[in-house]
């Protein structure tokens, strides 16, 4: 098992731990979490192909990773305040009791 | 050293998604943050180090945190914490886990061993983000300052 390897199963285990967490739990904040768990993963990715693929002086993955934790920055602001509008509505932050659109 | 600080992310990782008080799992993602920041740090990317150590520890994880005071969150749940179809998630997660690990394993692509450490500066990083990346990261800025407009009036109370 080479260095690389290591890395990406600590990502691998990483994103299937968010996944989980996001499929199985009620409460709509850890489901936040576990997306925000997912796009990490996704960086450590990119920043351990950056150290070991054979162009690291082009700074792309170092780049790469920047942009996302800004994206994801942005992702996290808009999905709380979707939350706590939910919240006062529905009276309520658990994913599966917001079904006032179930057919 | 990488065994160990990825031991310490993905153990604040599942106690994040597992633990039954927000403000625990809360706490335990403050913990996986910071395991993965210092996973950047041994990895050569300072830069990406400290900003992920800004932004999420210092930025995102206080978020959190007003979300779970906001929704009540706080008062710890009054029935389960998993979904009724928990273990149709629990499959697709190992599903998951279980095709990108094969994939690890039978790629022939992935360079071995270790090459020297790369310098990535943050005067080398500037320079591209004032250079070749200008038009990104005004982009970037214009989708963060829209974000939080956007938020702050979905989030803003209406009475009507």
């Amino acid at each position: 098992m080479t260095p690389l390897h290591s890395y990406l199963l600590v990502s691998a285990l990483l994103f299937a731990i968010g996944l989980g967490g996001a499929l199985t739990r009620r409460n709509a904040i850890i489901v936040l979490i576990g997306i925000e768990l997912m796009l990490n993963a996704a960086n450590l990715n990119f920043i351990a192909f950056w150290r070991f693929g054979p162009h690291p002086e082009a700074l792309t993955g170092i780049l790469f990773v920047l942009f996302s934790i800004g994206v994801a920055a942005a992702e996290a602001a808009v999905g709380l305040a979707l939350i706590i509008a939910a919240y006062r509505r529905c009276k309520t932050a658990e994913v599966d009791e917001i079904d006032s659109m179930k057919g | 050293m990488i065994t160990l600080l990825g031991i310490v992310t993905l153990a604040g990782a599942i106690a994040a998604m597992a633990l039954r008080n927000l403000v625990h799992c809360a706490l335990a993602l403050v913990v996986a943050f910071g395991g993965l920041a210092a996973l950047y740090l041994q990895l050569g990317a300072q830069f990406v180090g400290f900003a992920q150590a800004l932004v999420y520890i210092g930025a995102v994880a206080i978020l959190i945190v007003f979300a779970i005071l906001l929704t009540r969150g706080s008062e710890g749940p009054q029935r389960r914490v998993f979904s009724a179809s928990w273990a149709v998630g629990a499959g697709v997660a190992l599903a998951v886990f279980g095709v990108l690990w094969g994939i690890l394993l039978s790629s022939r692509a992935l360079p071995a061993g270790m090459p020297p450490e790369p310098v990535a500066t943050a005067r080398g990083i500037g320079d591209q983000l004032m250079t070749k990346y200008i038009l990104p990261l005004e982009v970037l800025g214009l989708l963060l300052t829209a974000a939080l407009i956007g938020a702050v009036i979905i989030a803003i109370k209406d009475e009507g």
